[in-house]
């Protein structure tokens, strides 16, 4: 039994050290949003942030994550209320949605370590993430809207 | 103002009616399936008329169905907004249901961007019938006159007394009334329209960033298997034998089942090869891997698709087949003062959806549904049937959204792999693609060869042009002895050449396929528009004219162009009359003036940069490109694109853009990386650091110019930007550089 934590709930989950956390958290704790792509960490579909960091979970074996807490998209806000979320709907990102999971969990990587990200920061960052739509332009407005947004709050609240 | 509220039980004694809910149902087929759902067998017993269906709930929620897959581009929200306007719902009420595989709702094939131009008229029908039969409801219950009442934002108002009924109240009586004739019928203006033309965000977006949307691989159902298959890695290969002793042993795993033969014509039945079935994707994928499996590879296993390149190049140069003229080429070149020749080659494609194909069946209660991420349910239902010797009424297939779709999820051959599973196993099964199957066991766009030959006069006209195309045919996987590219492929943008010319010959030669051969967004558009957009910007170069100048010039006379007509090619117009969409040279020269009245094209640039045009018409609408480039020590850069746009009245701008930006992203992975290599007859490449497509840094600035006439029918958006991406981006890097590259993709010559 692996002890993990999901989005602030307890989970004992059985599974293989091998297994990689995507697969645990899709086919076995049933939690859809985290999607797979590739299977070798080159699309960014499946990121989830583990203890704080962004990771590929396809290439993330269960075993390395014990006690671990991850968060996935279905964690950041219930109602798609987080500003991220709100520069995403604004900025009419998805087409066919299926990569802005991954995207979106990658941003908030980004804006967890740079609160002012240039076009350049951003692109770095996001380059993991692909998008076969071609979302990026919107990506990367609704990028800096999220962080013109979570500045003004982390100001408010300091 | 007098807002009468009937309690739904005044409404039900007044009306008589004691079932509920209210179901206006809508086919032109006259024949319904038994296996539809519940509200449509109650409409049986009245005239079927149109496609699509509106059902009003008693609290006033509007339900429509988009019978369409949605991988995008944005259809889902599209068609309910041009019901909803002729319906005069209010939008906040407005739920939209996906349809089932349903013959009734005519084709529901999304591809070939037909989803509104195709439908757009039967849409507005369908929202004006339901309409008219609220009002004459309402009319009836106030016996007025049905003059004297209007529909507006889901209420019917009556201009007498000013009272109003809701949609909600009205919806049992409304379902009693007979379907209004399609000429009774009274359509808003455009003026008035509410949601047609408007930006209205698409109706997923919510579900999409907090993760609850449910695409193919999302599908749970209780006791489900997960499958992984072993595909035989050459197209006609077969299993010889197989060991899987080791497989079983994984934890998870339950069963391991050969697939049946590919047959000879490959349609979308399965490929031949081992599945591994397990309770979990983990265990099927690793009990995959402890397969051991020998091959008979069978005839194919030679094929070098580099060697097959130099073929196609030989046979056109010998062996060409003519396929359409006009005048006498001949005497054409003799007479020109510069003849100018080129040859073009685009590799195999693959589609690369971000969500692989995913499909999942159940045989159940005598009937077999299916949940997938196709494009085309009533594929399923028919090519399953087939496989199955069973009805396709026998079938019940829910179209999940699709994680990106490209053309790819036209072709169902994964939900006949589940459905041959679910048969085998009796429990519900689902496929689950890996990328290395996608990319490996593909319907590949074909690789292609052109060649162009033209002479030009002193003035810098066109006097003469021969082309000549050669790749295998999509008509292959549907009949295996065609060998040649095919009519409906030749009017993707080669039959039906724009530019006036006294001399022209077009020409074809043979291609066997040795691999299966789909439709990837725009079709035979790709490698056609490439072809011929680089080929006249030599021949500008040559006559020493400005590209769109040049291109102007040629086009010659604002006119519409008959093909068959001029050179006897039987143009098929993307299934659209002439009539109703003329191949029309004023609007080629209004986008590419669109284009140029935006575009920097003349800019002076530093020295490695340079722009490059293209422009191309394709399922019936007209893009024009131009792209900025930078050449800098070998490293391409794609720096900025201008995409001008004329697809007739847009329903929704913001997709339209929204395509137009992913096909610009979309072209320069076609342009810049894409390519699919076979050799032994085995695909070489199997994920994105081998099969790379475009990502953020590679990404330029897209600016996207809507310049469209809404007074013109619409015309396709998903598809028709890809087709001039590629050309300009070529074009470009000729003006950055001074050298032609006449084969994609350019990451062979240039770090991207």
């Amino acid at each position: 039994m692996i002890k993990l934590n999901v989005n602030d709930v307890d989970h004992n989950v059985d599974a293989p050290d091998d297994m990689p956390i995507l697969w645990v958290l899709r086919d076995l704790l049933k939690y859809k949003g985290t999607k797979f792509g590739c299977g070798l960490g080159q699309c960014g579909a499946c990121t989830v942030h583990i203890n704080g960091q962004a990771v590929r979970s396809c290439i993330t074996p269960v075993g390395v994550a014990h006690n671990a807490k991850i968060t996935t998209i279905e964690g950041i806000n219930d109602k798609g209320e987080h500003p991220i979320q709100i520069a995403w709907k604004e900025n009419n990102v998805p087409q066919c949605g299926y990569c802005q999971s991954g995207q979106i969990m990658s941003a908030l990587s980004l804006l967890d370590k740079n609160t002012n990200p240039t076009d350049e920061d951003i692109q770095e960052h996001m380059s993991g993430n692909i998008c076969r739509c071609g979302t990026y332009p919107r990506i990367k407005k609704a990028i800096k809207e999220a962080a013109a947004v979570l500045v003004t709050q982390a100001g408010a609240k300091s | 103002m007098n807002t009468s509220k009937l309690s739904r039980r005044e409404f039900l004694s007044y009306a008589g009616i004691t079932t509920s809910g209210l179901l206006l149902g809508c086919s032109t087929i006259t024949s319904t399936p038994s296996t539809l759902p519940k509200f449509v067998e109650i409409i049986d017993n009245t005239p079927q008329r149109l496609n699509i269906f509106v059902a009003i709930k008693p609290d006033n929620t509007v339900e429509i169905v988009s019978h369409r897959a949605e991988m995008g581009q944005g259809s889902k929200t599209g068609i309910p907004q041009i019901i909803a306007d002729e319906l005069e719902a209010n939008w906040a009420n407005v739920k939209v249901i996906q349809g089932l595989g349903d013959k009734g709702y005519g084709d529901q094939n999304t591809d070939g961007s037909t989803s509104i131009r195709k439908f757009y008229d039967k849409l507005r029908e369908i929202g004006a019938s339901a309409r008219t039969m609220l009002e004459q409801a309402a009319a009836d219950y106030w016996k007025v006159s049905v003059d004297t009442v209007y529909a507006k934002d889901n209420y019917v108002v009556n201009k007498n007394s000013g009272g109003k009924l809701s949609y909600g109240d009205l919806a049992e009586l409304a379902s009693k009334k007979p379907l209004p004739t399609v000429e009774s019928l009274k359509y808003k203006t455009a003026a008035d329209f509410n949601y047609i033309g408007k930006p209205i965000p698409i109706v997923d977006l919510n579900d999409m960033v907090t993760g609850k949307t449910i695409y193919g691989i999302d599908v749970e159902l209780p006791n489900l298997l997960i499958a992984s298959i072993e595909r035989c890695p050459v197209l006609h290969g077969t299993v010889k034998s197989f060991d899987a002793t080791q497989a079983l042993k994984i934890p998870g795993v339950v069963d391991v089942i050969e697939m049946p033969v590919t047959p000879e014509t490959v349609l979308y039945f399965p490929l031949s090869g081992v599945a591994v079935l397990a309770t979990n994707t983990w265990a099927a994928l690793q009990g995959r891997k402890a397969l051991s499996i020998a091959w008979e590879l069978g005839k194919n296993k030679t094929h070098s698709s580099k060697v097959a390149f130099d073929q196609f190049k030989s046979r056109l140069k010998n062996d060409p087949e003519t396929v359409a003229k006009k005048g006498d080429v001949a005497k054409g070149f003799s007479a020109s003062a510069n003849v100018i020749e080129a040859e073009y080659l685009v590799p195999y494609l693959a589609h690369t959806p971000m969500e692989p194909p995913m499909a999942t069946a159940w045989f159940h209660d005598d009937l077999c549904e299916v949940w997938a991420c196709v494009q085309n349910p009533q594929a399923v239902m028919e090519q399953g049937a087939a496989m199955m010797k069973l009805d396709a009424a026998k079938f019940k297939v829910h179209t999940t959204l699709l994680g990106g779709g490209f053309g790819r999820k036209s072709k169902t051959d994964f939900a006949n792999e589940a459905i041959y599973l679910a048969d085998k196993t009796k429990r519900p099964v689902k496929v689950v693609w890996s990328r290395e199957d996608d990319i490996r066991s593909s319907y590949y766009h074909a690789g292609s060869v052109q060649r162009m030959k033209a002479g030009i006069d002193h003035s810098g006209k066109i006097t003469s042009w021969q082309q000549q195309a050669v790749y295998p045919s999509i008509a292959s996987t549907f009949n295996s002895k065609a060998n040649s590219p095919q009519d409906f492929e030749l009017s993707l943008g080669f039959g039906d050449l724009p530019y006036d010319i006294d001399n022209v010959l077009m020409q074809k030669a043979t291609a066997e396929a040795p691999v299966r051969i789909g439709w990837m967004r725009s079709v035979c558009n790709i490698q056609h528009a490439f072809a011929l957009n680089c080929f006249i910007d030599e021949l500008a170069h040559v006559a020493n004219v400005p590209t769109v100048d040049f291109m102007i010039n040629s086009l010659g006379k604002d006119r519409n162009i008959n093909h068959k007509e001029t050179y006897g090619f039987a143009f098929s117009n993307y299934g659209e009359t002439l009539e109703k969409h003329p191949y029309s040279i004023d609007r080629y020269k209004s986008v590419l003036n669109t284009l140029t009245a935006n575009a920097p094209i003349n800019e002076m640039l530093p020295k490695g940069q340079g722009w490059g045009v293209a422009v191309h018409r394709s399922f019936v609408s007209y893009v024009a490109v131009a792209t900025k480039v930078e050449v800098l020590n070998n490293k391409l850069t794609v720096k900025e694109i201008h995409c001008a746009i004329d697809c007739g009245l847009g329903i929704n701008p913001d997709r339209i853009k929204a395509q137009m930006e992913g096909a610009m992203i979309f072209g320069t992975s076609i342009a810049l990386m894409g390519n699919i290599d076979i050799k032994d007859g085995v695909i070489v490449q199997s994920n994105f650091h081998d099969y790379p497509v475009t990502r953020m840094n590679q990404a330029p600035d897209i600016i996207v110019h809507l310049a469209y006439d809404k007074n013109k029918d619409p015309g396709g958006v998903g598809e028709p930007g890809v087709p001039p991406v590629a050309p300009s981006i070529a074009n470009a890097v000729f003006a950055a550089t001074g050298k032609r590259y006449r084969e994609l993709p350019l990451n062979q010559y240039f770090t991207v």
